[in-house]
């Protein structure tokens, strides 16, 4: 099993409906998100193209963060995804700044978050918050080994991209263009 | 192509930004218990709701924590506003029940040692003083002296409380501010308007032109799920905006029209679509008259002679054209929502609504739908007297063609000076923020000086609350019943709106004040139900379901009775207008005085070192109801003012910097703004999002962040036809430091 996510930067409206379902869902502290929102603009006017994306955790296969992660609070699960053990996080930050993409914060509580792909919605048989929230449909979950789910037909289907491929981390988000 | 870059975050909340500075971080409390972290498992306990946020009303699900507090709120998959997905601002809706600013008591106006302040009171005492006034006014001047600005769901009831009392002046701001225009000109043009939510058949459409319309930045939620689904497709977008809106940048074709030129647009695109035979021509001599007349009208309107006046390219407007009827009758030119831009904006969506008729979109697949809507039954009221007085009477032969009371009509009645028919003393204010939502500020705030009475209920302390004699705290949706929502749509529908949870602090719901406050003024026979409830479970009863039922499906659909969502084959259509046809030229406007067919009327165009305002929604707020919000201040807790990187060079401006904004008639913004240089806007414009710039110290969250576009709007256009106020032809310039005269303003 590899989960991953695919956003269609064709549909997303930068709306960042994404930002507060995740912020309800997984109950984060108001002034910290797990995901956001990019725009990039290129062009002068009137010859203009904008690119607008949601962005989380790549739970990426080779993880710098758990490589860092001292007391191994950060880990893999099932599925590949990269999580934190709230309670074996001394909140060193090793791994916020061992992250290319700025994926994680420091919670007031003292440990370090991120997007866990809502791990305990997935065991029910849910989406992410943000998946299941997303008006404009663009963020597509699911099994990277099962040729059926909505993010290997997605990606069979358009051309993709991942961010920063050279840090070579091997991202499991991929954004359509 | 790839010369310049901007790189933003639009909603950064910290992550980022602290990330950088790790080395900083510190742990700042003890690791939370594996409990806490337990409480976020679902309790799967939820009542269903349906949105107060905006006016698409969607229906959903509020979900609480284990220890019964408001968690989330979720789309009811069933319903058809919003297919299971709720917009950021429904989201976050859990904000507007947190807000710790929130109104918490009555509140009553007294002189307390030569100073005016707000005492606490009982709702008793609060509605007593109110019902005592109302009397006393309706004694010196009549009952019409009453008006009433309201907005959303409360409108029902306090509707029904000043019927009763006797006046029939009753303004929603979002007719005369909004999408008033747009229903004239569709009721003229089709005879029926474009309905809430809009009829439009976006899923199914191969070709969306929209108007100015940023459908991604309002989060009109159905309508933007289906442009969506419409990209999915393959959908055509076409976009007219002089900024490059979200929806540009998704669109095949933009077209960075130069501002106030529409209508040459519109009269172009028109004249190619009947000069090229490409409208649809059957349709067109079944259901339209008057196309004689318009062909001979449109016959100089060539693409070149509206390239002058708009600066779009004659080959972009020709292919456009081409592009609208190769999708016809699939195409939709949107009728837009908030289109009172210059005073001539009935005129313009006439324009839009000629246009789809040549185009055979009305009544088509991919075009126009025709709305159902549930009819509910009513509950068993004496009928209204019929007031002696309207509110046309205030101003007679004034805006001869508004189907709805005209809410800066009645500003302007309650003005002295204006000299209307009779006097307007007392105004009841509910769920809008007149200091927000009408221009001309001074006027409103000279009337409200005029007042004798002022009540108040809002949720928030708005800055119109701050004028009120009486403040009463109404509940939030989340804590309330309201009338059943059946609002037309595809198939005919009834979602339940009920409370999650009891109402916080001494707030009541407004069905409760409308009704408490009947009792006093001996007005109860219209509020026979003295539960919410057991009136909504009556009318269900009658409508074949229950009040148990709903509180468990939350939304109800219905089947159409008949298959017509389109009109079939050869369908003889008998339309709402005089002739019973679409009307492309309209003996009713003529008759009125106005032009028949839409003309292009130049506008006011900048001076030296002013720039056309132009404001707009984000996705994360509603008008400026929302910006108090604590989840959705998260996501945006300022606007920012958006300038072409020309401009900002001459003007030396640099990104992030403060600013202050001064209009033509030298109003400068109470608070500085902050500049964003971006390729996105017209060099001949700004741009910023409406409802930032509270001046409301009580609004702790939003107080002073931003500029409120509404302050610098003092040159209204009043569209002569319905009374619609066209707010876009201010102009700003920049103030980089204020001087101490200016300060002192
Ligand atoms: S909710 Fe969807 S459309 Fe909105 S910002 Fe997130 S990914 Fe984009
Ligand atoms: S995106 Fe960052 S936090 Fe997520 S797995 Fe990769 S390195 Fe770790
Ligand atoms: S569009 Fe958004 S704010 Fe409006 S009713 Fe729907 S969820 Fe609420």
């Amino acid at each position: 099993m590899r989960y991953a996510m695919a956003v269609d930067t064709r549909k997303c409206v930068g709306c960042s409906d994404c930002v507060v379902a995740c912020q309800t869902e997984n109950k984060v502290p108001i002034g910290f998100c797990r995901d956001w929102v990019v725009e990039v603009m290129d062009g002068t006017y009137p010859q203009l193209e904008m690119e607008i994306r949601s962005e989380r955790c790549n739970h990426c296969e080779n993880a710098p963060c758990v490589r860092c992660c001292p007391t191994g609070a950060s880990h893999f699960v099932e599925g590949g995804i990269v999580m934190v053990e709230h309670s074996q996080c001394i909140g060193c930050g090793a791994c916020i700044a061992s992250c290319p993409y700025d994926a994680r914060y420091p919670h007031p509580d003292g440990y370090v978050d991120k997007c866990t792909f809502c791990e305990h919605r997935i065991k029910n048989g849910l989406t992410p918050a943000c998946t299941a929230v997303c008006p404009t449909k663009c963020l597509y979950f699911g099994d990277l080994d099962d040729p059926n789910s909505d993010v290997s037909v997605v990606l069979k289907k358009r051309k993709y991209k991942t961010l920063i491929p050279e840090a070579g981390t091997s991202p499991q988000l991929y954004f359509l263009i | 192509m790839v010369s310049r870059r901007d790189f933003i975050r639009i909603s950064a909340l910290g992550a980022g930004a602290i990330a950088v500075g790790a080395g900083a971080f510190k742990v700042v409390k003890a690791l939370s218990s594996p409990e806490e972290v337990k409480k976020l498992v679902v309790d799967l306990r939820r009542t269903p709701t349906y949105c107060e946020v905006c006016f698409w009303k969607c229906a959903g699900w509020v979900y609480k924590t284990s220890e019964g507090k408001i968690w989330k709120i979720i789309g009811n998959d069933d319903d058809q506003h919003c297919n299971g997905r709720f917009c950021p601002r429904g989201t976050g809706g859990v904000g507007m029940y947190y807000d710790e600013d929130r109104l918490k008591t009555p509140l009553i106006r007294v002189e307390e040692r030569g100073k005016q302040v707000f005492r606490e009171a009982t709702w008793d005492e609060a509605l007593d003083l109110i019902a005592g006034k109302m009397k006393k006014l309706s004694a010196d001047y009549g009952p019409e002296t009453m008006a009433l600005f309201t907005h959303g769901s409360g409108s029902t009831y306090f509707t029904t409380l000043l019927k009763a009392f006797g006046t029939a002046n009753i303004a929603e701001p979002s007719y005369a501010q909004c999408r008033g225009p747009r229903d004239e000109a569709f009721m003229a043009t089709f005879g029926e308007e474009a309905y809430s939510p809009e009829i439009t058949d976006i899923r199914d459409t191969k070709c969306l032109v929209l108007i100015g319309s940023h459908i991604g930045e309002n989060m009109h939620n159905g309508q933007v799920q289906e442009m969506s689904d419409a990209i999915d497709k393959g959908a055509t977008i076409i976009t007219v905006d002089p900024r490059f809106s979200t929806a540009a940048g998704k669109s095949k074709f933009w077209l960075p029209i130069k501002p106030s030129t529409d209508i040459a647009l519109l009269l172009a695109w028109i004249h190619e679509i009947i000069y090229n035979e490409y409208y649809d021509r059957k349709y067109v001599e079944k259901y339209c008259m008057g196309f004689d007349q318009l062909k001979a009208y449109v016959s100089e309107f060539t693409p070149e002679w509206a390239y002058a006046i708009t600066t779009i390219k004659p080959d972009l407007i020709r292919k456009t054209a081409k592009e609208m009827a190769d999708a016809s009758p699939a195409v939709i030119v949107h009728p837009g929502r908030h289109v009172t831009w210059y005073g001539d904006d009935t005129q313009r969506i006439r324009a839009v609504a000629i246009l789809n008729a040549l185009l055979g979109s009305w009544g088509r697949r991919g075009g126009f739908y025709r709305p159902s809507k549930f009819a509910l039954p009513a509950s068993a009221i004496p009928a209204f007297k019929a007031p002696a007085k309207s509110w046309q009477d205030l101003f007679p032969g004034k805006y001869p063609l508004a189907s709805s009371p005209v809410s800066n009509a009645l500003i302007d009645a309650s003005v002295p000076e204006n000299n209307p028919a009779y006097p307007i003393k007392g105004w009841f204010v509910n769920g809008t923020n007149l200091i927000f939502t009408i221009p001309n500020q001074a006027n409103t705030l000279k009337a409200i000086q005029n007042l004798e009475l002022l009540v108040v209920v809002d949720t928030m302390p708005m800055e119109i609350t701050g004028w009120a004699d009486v403040v009463l705290p109404e509940c939030t949706y989340l804590e309330r019943y309201d009338t059943l929502r059946a609002a037309p749509h595809r198939k005919p529908a009834i979602a339940l709106r009920m409370p999650a949870t009891e109402p916080l602090y001494d707030t009541k719901s407004d069905y409760t004040i409308a009704r408490d406050l009947s009792k006093k003024l001996n007005l109860a026979d219209y509020f026979p139900f003295e539960k919410q409830e057991e009136m909504l479970d009556a009318q269900l009863k009658k409508a074949g379901s229950s009040l148990e039922e709903m509180q468990r499906i939350g939304v109800k659909t219905f089947e159409r009775e008949a298959d017509d969502l389109y009109f079939s084959d050869n369908e003889d259509v008998e339309f709402s207008t005089d002739s019973g046809k679409i009307e492309l030229f309209s003996a009713y406007f003529e008759g009125a005085g106005f032009d028949p067919i839409p003309k292009y009327t130049p506008h006011e165009e900048p001076t030296e070192g002013y720039y056309r305002l132009i404001y707009g929604r984000a996705p994360m707020h509603t008008f400026s109801r929302t910006a108090n919000n604590p989840n959705l201040t998260d996501l945006m807790d300022e606007n920012t003012v958006w300038i072409n990187p020309m401009v900002a060079k001459e003007w030396g401006l640099k990104p992030d910097q403060y600013i202050w904004l001064k209009n033509q008639n030298d109003i400068i913004s109470d608070f500085p703004i902050k500049v964003r240089v971006t390729e996105r806007i017209r060099w001949d414009s700004v741009y910023m999002v409406h409802g930032f710039g509270h001046a409301e110290k009580k609004l702790k969250r939003c107080f002073g962040r931003g500029v409120s576009d509404t302050q610098l709007i003092t040159n209204v256009l009043v569209d002569p036809i319905m009374g619609g106020t066209g707010m876009r032809s201010n102009f700003v310039t920049f103030v980089t430091e204020k001087t101490e005269e200016e300060a002192a303003l």
